[in-house]
C-alpha cells in the first residue's frame, strides 16, 4: 500500500497565483513537452514527401529572391560582404522567429481537442512548436555553413555571439508567442491579422537591408525595436561585420524579459478556462 | 484504514448562458471592439449574465482504495464534476484536495495521432496521460499485449480498425500507475468483446487499492464494481453511500422524466442559417420507472417549438444517428402521415412514438429538423445522445452485439440436406 502524506498531492481551487510550485510542475511534465515537439517533428515528415526538401529549399529561395531583388537590381548596400551572405545570415535569425511566432501562435487552438480531455501545464503547448522550429535552425545553419565555404569565407571569434543571438531570438520569439496563444483563443479573428503583423514586422527590421542605412537620429527608435538587436547579433556573428550595436541588444534582451514575464502571467490567467473557452 | 484520497468542499461551478442570439460560437476581437459601447452601457445598468450552476456546493470525501461509481441524468453535473477533479476545468468555488497521482481517463486515445505509429503513440499519449518515460518503457509489453497489437506495433494508427485503435487507447491508459483514477464513460464504446475486456481490467484495478471515480449510466457496470455511489441531480448531490441503495434511490427518482432532455434554445449545433423553431428536445422510455431504453421497446421524442416567423405547410424529421455520424434512420410524418401536422399551432409540443426501436445496443445521437414549403427552418445536429441498453429480444439468452450491425431483423431458417434437393429437382 502506497503510503501518503497528509499533505495534499494537487489542490484545486478556484484562483491560483503565480508561485515557483509552477516552475517544479513545469519540470515535471517535461516528457510531455518532448513528446509533443518530436511528434510535430516527426509528422512534418511523414506527411509530405517534399517535407525535408521543404525546410531546405524555403529559406534558400527566400535568400535568393531577396540577394537577386535587393541586392543584383536595387544594389542595397551590403556592408561591403556578397549580399546573398548578408541576408542569408540575418534570415536565419529572421525565420526562427517568424516561425516560431507562426507556429506556437496557432498552437493553442489547434490542440483543442487535447486540452479538452487531459490536463498538463497549457503552456507546454506553444513551447513544444518552438522546440520543432530548432529543427529548421539547424538545417538553416548547415546552409548558411555551406554557404561560407563556397564563397571562401570563415568567421572568426565574433562566431562567438550566435548563441547569445539563438537565444534572444528564442526568448522574444516565446515571449510574444504566448501572448499571441492566448489571444487566439479568445479572439479568432487574431489569426488572420498574423500573417500581415509578421510581414511588417521584417520590414521594420534590418534583414534585407543594414542598419547602417538608417539615419542616426532614428537610430534610437529603431532600436526599440527588439528584432534589431536579435538580426544584428546573428549577421556579426556569422559574417563579424562591424562592431555590435550593444543598444540594441541591450533593447532585445529587455523586450525579451518584459514580453515573457508579462506572457507568462497573461498566459495563467487565460489558462484557467481554456478548456471552457476552445 | 481511513487515509483520504480525495476531499472535494463546497465545490460550485458556473457557467455564464449567454442570450444574445450569436450566429458564430467564437468571440472575435472585431466583435467585441463594436460591441464595447454596449458593454459599457449593460454595465452601467447593472445587467447581469443569467447565471447557470452545473455543480453546486458539492462536497465529498474519498478514502483510499474505493472504488465509486458517479451516477446522475444527462446535465447532471457528472462530467462537470469529472472536468474539474481532472483540472481540465477551474472550479467557481470551493476546493479539491487529491491525495495521490491522478490519472484521468476521459476518453479513449488521448493525444494519439492518427498519422504516428502504434508504438509512437504509445509514448505520446501515455506521456501526455502523466507517466514518465521509463514507466512506459517498462509497461510497454504489458500494454502491447493487452491491446493485442503486436504485429502493427510500426502501423500507422490510421490503418488500425476501430477495434484495434480502442484496444491500444485504453491499454495505455489502463497501465497508468495512478493512486487516483478518474474514469469517464469510456465503456459505451466499442464492441462487447472490447467493453467486457475493459470491465475486466477495471475490476483489476479496483481490486488493487486504488482509488476510482467511475462516471456511467451502465448500472449494471456500477453495481458489479462500485463499493460505493454518488448520485448526482441538477448539480447537487442527492445520495452518497452503499451502492445498491444510491442505484435505487436514482431509480425512484422523477420516474416519469425523460432518459434525455436537451435545451435546445441555443444550442452549438445548430445548423448556420437556421430560424430557431425548437426550444426542448425530450426523449422518453415506453417502459415506466425506467432510466434507460432497451432493445426492442418502444420511445418517445418529444419536442417543444415557438416559431419566429409563420410557416406553411410544416415538415418535421427526427433522425438517429450513430456515433460515427451516420444517419441510420428517419422518422418524419411526410411518409407516413403528410397531413399529421396540418393543423400545427404556432408554438407547442409535439410528440413522435416509435413503438418498437429495433437498433442494436449502444450509444446514439438523435438530430431534429424543421422544415415548411419555403424551405429549411431549422435543424439541431446530434442534439441529444441516449443509449440503448442490451436484452434478450430473441429469448435465447443471446443478444447481437455492434459486430452485427446496426439494427436486429427476425429471421426465418430452413435447412435441406443436399440429396433431397437433387431429388426433387429430377
Amino acid at each position: 500500500m502506497t503510503h501518503l502524506s497528509p499533505q495534499p498531492f494537487i489542490r484545486i481551487r478556484a484562483a491560483r497565483v503565480f508561485s515557483l510550485a509552477d516552475l517544479r510542475e513545469l519540470w515535471n511534465y517535461r516528457d510531455v513537452l518532448l513528446m509533443l515537439a518530436v511528434r510535430d517533428i516527426k509528422l512534418r515528415y511523414k506527411q509530405t514527401v517534399l517535407g525535408v526538401f521543404w525546410v531546405v529549399l524555403q529559406p534558400l529561395l527566400a535568400g535568393l529572391i531577396f540577394a537577386v531583388i535587393f541586392g543584383r537590381f536595387i544594389k542595397l548596400s551590403s556592408d561591403g560582404c556578397p549580399y546573398l551572405l548578408f541576408v542569408f545570415s540575418a534570415l536565419i535569425g529572421w525565420q526562427l522567429f517568424a516561425g516560431i511566432l507562426q507556429r506556437a501562435g496557432g498552437s493553442l487552438v489547434n490542440e483543442a481537442r487535447l486540452i479538452s480531455k487531459v490536463y498538463f501545464p497549457r503552456i507546454l503547448v506553444p513551447m513544444a512548436s518552438a522546440v520543432a522550429v530548432l529543427i529548421d535552425l539547424a538545417v538553416s545553419a548547415l546552409i548558411m555553413v555551406v554557404l561560407l565555404m563556397l564563397y571562401g569565407m570563415w568567421p572568426g571569434w565574433s562566431l562567438l555571439w550566435l548563441p547569445v543571438a539563438v537565444g534572444l531570438a528564442l526568448a522574444l520569439a516565446m515571449g510574444v508567442s504566448i501572448w499571441l496563444a492566448a489571444l487566439n483563443v479568445r479572439y479568432r479573428d487574431f489569426m488572420h491579422a498574423m500573417p500581415f503583423l509578421i510581414q511588417v514586422w521584417m520590414y521594420a527590421s534590418p534583414v534585407v537591408y543594414s542598419n547602417t542605412v538608417v539615419p542616426a537620429r532614428w537610430r534610437p527608435l529603431f532600436d526599440l525595436n527588439p528584432m534589431v538587436g536579435v538580426i544584428d547579433a546573428f549577421r556579426h556573428a556569422w559574417l563579424g561585420l562591424g562592431s555590435m550595436d550593444l543598444f540594441a541588444v541591450a533593447s532585445s534582451a529587455t523586450w525579451a524579459v518584459v514580453s515573457l514575464l508579462g506572457g507568462w502571467i497573461y498566459f495563467r490567467r487565460v489558462e484557467q478556462d481554456l478548456a471552457d473557452r476552445l | 484504514m481511513s487515509d483520504l484520497a480525495i476531499r472535494v468542499s463546497g465545490l460550485g461551478k458556473c457557467y455564464r448562458l449567454c442570450h444574445e442570439a450569436r450566429a458564430n460560437r467564437y468571440q472575435t476581437l472585431r466583435d467585441d471592439i463594436v460591441r464595447l459601447p454596449r458593454r459599457v452601457w449593460a454595465k452601467l445598468r447593472g445587467a447581469k449574465y443569467e447565471e447557470f450552476w452545473a455543480l453546486h456546493n458539492v462536497s465529498f470525501e474519498l478514502e483510499l482504495g474505493e472504488v465509486v461509481g458517479v451516477i446522475g441524468r444527462n446535465g447532471a453535473g457528472k462530467s462537470t464534476l469529472l472536468r474539474i477533479l481532472s483540472r481540465i476545468t477551474p472550479p467557481t468555488v470551493g476546493e479539491v484536495e487529491l491525495f495521490g497521482r491522478v490519472g484521468s481517463l476521459l476518453e479513449v486515445g488521448t493525444g494519439f495521432h492518427p498519422e504516428l505509429t502504434g508504438r509512437e503513440n504509445i509514448f505520446l499519449s501515455g506521456a501526455i496521460l502523466g507517466m514518465r518515460r521509463p514507466e512506459i518503457r517498462r509497461r510497454f509489453d504489458e500494454i502491447v499485449a493487452f491491446a493485442e497489437v503486436e504485429k502493427f506495433l510500426d502501423t500507422p494508427c490510421k490503418h488500425y480498425s476501430s477495434g484495434m485503435y480502442m484496444r491500444l487507447g485504453f491499454a495505455v491508459a489502463a497501465h497508468l500507475d495512478a493512486e487516483i483514477l478518474l474514469v469517464d464513460e469510456v465503456l459505451a464504446v466499442g464492441d462487447a468483446e472490447f467493453q467486457r475486456k475493459c470491465l475486466n481490467k477495471m475490476g483489476t484495478v479496483a481490486k488493487s487499492g486504488r482509488t476510482v471515480l467511475f462516471v456511467s449510466h451502465n448500472l449494471a457496470a456500477i453495481e458489479a464494481l462500485c463499493s460505493h455511489a454518488l448520485l448526482l441531480n441538477q448539480g447537487i448531490i442527492a445520495a452518497h453511500g452503499a451502492t445498491l441503495g444510491v442505484i435505487s434511490a436514482y431509480r425512484a427518482m422523477r420516474p416519469d422524466g425523460p432518459i434525455g432532455e436537451a435545451d435546445v434554445r441555443s444550442h452549438p449545433n445548430r445548423v448556420p442559417g437556421s430560424k430557431p423553431f425548437f426550444t426542448h428536445v425530450r426523449v422518453f422510455s415506453d417502459a415506466p420507472n425506467s432510466e434507460s431504453i432497451s432493445m426492442g421497446r418502444g420511445v418517445t421524442v418529444e419536442m417543444t417549438f415557438a416559431a419566429s416567423e409563420p410557416f406553411d405547410n410544416l415538415q418535421v424529421g427526427v433522425t438517429f444517428n450513430d456515433l460515427y455520424g451516420r444517419r441510420l434512420v428517419n422518422f418524419s410524418p411526410t411518409h407516413q402521415a403528410p397531413q399529421a401536422l396540418r393543423d400545427a399551432p404556432r408554438s407547442g409540443t409535439m410528440r413522435c412514438r416509435i413503438p418498437w426501436v429495433n437498433l442494436l445496443a449502444g450509444r446514439y445521437l438523435l438530430t431534429v429538423i424543421a422544415s415548411d414549403d419555403q424551405g429549411a427552418i431549422d435543424r439541431i445536429d446530434d442534439c441529444l445522445d441516449f443509449e440503448i441498453l442490451p436484452r434478450d429480444v430473441f429469448g435465447t439468452g443471446r443478444i447481437p452485439g455492434p459486430q452485427h450491425g446496426v439494427i436486429y431483423l427476425e429471421s426465418e431458417w430452413s435447412v435441406r440436406s443436399f440429396d433431397a434437393t437433387r431429388g426433387t429437382e429430377s
